[in-house]
């Protein structure tokens, strides 16, 4: 195949979904949307803490939504159709991903970072959910535009053979995805999706059933870490602490498990819908983000070795406890913030 | 978190890429801060590749004692699991389990180390020669 580049606008963002997901969108004519907004109208806030599953030797623990929903749920309420496709022949994806780009269409691929060439070494786990923009090929490399990178960048067709057949947990499975029919979102329609959101995210976190997810979920990892460094040993328990700081603060989250970027949606929204509640309740946010930062800040004591003692794990433990209240009356004050 | 609180610590992504932050600016609005790092969670990220490194170590030293096979070594060293390495061969956890024992690895047939070979990208050689 020949060169081609397809004129697609690199945007660096916290997340990668959420960058993947605004850019096509922005590509397709939604001038408007931002990360902040992605994320919040696909409902992307959440908590779960799954028990029994290990995630790299640690606890399994995530503070957005599953992979993939974001895009879906917010290009649902913006009245947009998700293409998704994936294969089980490498060929077939292989020729599926050239003709999008000869079509001048630039895709969104599921890929895994082990074997992303362009990632510092020490970020490159066997994580399954990372998402990039393909918008082009030249001299038989493909164009990328990774939304978590500061410039774009390109892969050999032999790396992305191998990111997007990478196997284990969330087998991409070649996965490529790009909106459909995006046709002007008028103002009226704009408002009125982001409502829904709004409720939607604040019905799940209080409503969810079971201790293990929503706000009562940051209570669940309050009362293991309380247990861990009897039951672990000072050693494990710290690499435990080390996990909850990781998924909370590495690459993509904007800060404080995405609670400041959940904050900046509801700035953003409620410019769009003129209602300064959702202003009260972004504050709520960025206190919540602070508090999971500090939470951090104790957790990396106990874990650079500074500080060894039940008491400080009991510390932690109360922080999480304090922002799980926190978060609640927030939610609850969301429930209560319908269209005037 | 202000925009003048955004940790700059050196990390792993300097050279690379810069981590986005969402700040609040001085007049209390929310805007986006690039960050090359943050001390805590370098500690964290430094720790989880401290016990990697462990691992890898340990399992060098099952395999020059004869408790295990290359492959559990290549397989830590890949930051695999049973999980993962079943999902790369084709392979039931339980038979790479079985092929962890080292008179049961001596005897695998040239496409199944292959399978290995190519799951840990390393050639068949390195695979078999590998003895801690």
């Amino acid at each position: 195949m020949d060169n081609s580049i397809l004129p697609y606008k690199h945007i660096q963002t916290a997340h990668c979904e959420n960058g993947v997901a605004t850019g096509l969108l922005r590509h397709h004519g939604l001038d408007f949307m931002t990360e902040p907004l992605m994320f919040g109208l696909g409902s992307g806030i959440f908590y779960i803490h799954i028990p029994f599953l290990m995630v790299n030797g640690g606890p399994a623990i995530s503070y957005r939504s599953m992979p993939g929903w974001i895009f879906s749920r917010a290009s649902k309420l913006l009245g947009v159709k998700v293409n998704r496709k994936k294969f089980s022949s490498e060929k077939e994806a292989y020729d599926y991903l050239n003709k999008q780009i000869q079509l001048g269409n630039p895709v969104g691929c599921q890929v895994g970072v082990y074997n992303l060439p362009y990632f510092p070494p020490e970020y490159r786990f066997h994580f399954n959910a990372h998402n990039l923009v393909v918008y082009g090929k030249q001299n038989g490399n493909y164009l990328v535009s990774d939304p978590v990178m500061e410039t774009v960048t390109t892969l050999t067709e032999e790396d992305m053979r191998k990111v997007r057949f990478a196997k284990g947990p969330l087998a991409p499975n070649g996965h490529v995805y790009y909106p459909e029919d995006v046709k002007p979102v008028s103002k009226e329609h704009l408002q009125k999706a982001l409502y829904k959101a709004i409720q939607r995210s604040a019905f799940e976190m209080i409503h969810i059933p079971g201790p293990i997810a929503g706000v009562d979920g940051i209570k669940y990892t309050a009362r293991q870490i309380r247990k861990w460094r009897d039951k672990l040993g000072v050693r494990k328990a710290g690499l435990y602490l080390g996990q909850i700081v990781r998924m909370q603060e590495e690459i993509g989250t904007g800060g404080g498990g995405f609670r400041f970027l959940y904050a900046a949606f509801l700035e953003q929204a409620s410019n769009y819908v003129n209602d300064d509640r959702l202003l009260k309740v972004s504050d709520d946010f960025t206190k919540a983000g602070d508090l999971w930062r500090a939470s951090a800040v104790q957790m990396g004591r106990i874990y650079k070795g500074r500080l060894d003692d039940q008491k400080y794990y009991l510390e932690c433990a109360d922080m999480l406890d304090e922002i799980s209240e926190i978060e609640k009356n927030a939610f609850k004050k969301m429930r209560e913030i319908k269209p005037r | 978190m202000k925009k003048e609180d955004v940790p700059q610590d050196p990390s792993a992504l300097v050279g690379v890429t810069r981590d986005v932050c969402y700040v609040k600016d001085a007049n209390g609005k929310y805007t986006t801060d690039l960050s090359i790092g943050w001390d805590v969670k370098k500690q964290a990220l430094d720790n989880a590749w401290d016990d990697i490194h462990e691992r890898v170590k340990e399992a060098a030293l099952k395999v020059k004692n004869g408790e295990t096979s290359p492959v559990n070594y290549f397989m830590e060293l890949k930051l695999m699991d049973l999980t993962l390495l079943s999902g790369y061969t084709g392979f039931w956890k339980w038979t790479i389990k079985r092929h962890f024992k080292p008179s049961v690895f001596k005897s695998l047939s040239e496409s199944k180390l292959k399978k290995y070979a190519e799951a840990f990208d390393i050639s068949v050689d390195e695979l078999k020669k590998f003895n801690g």
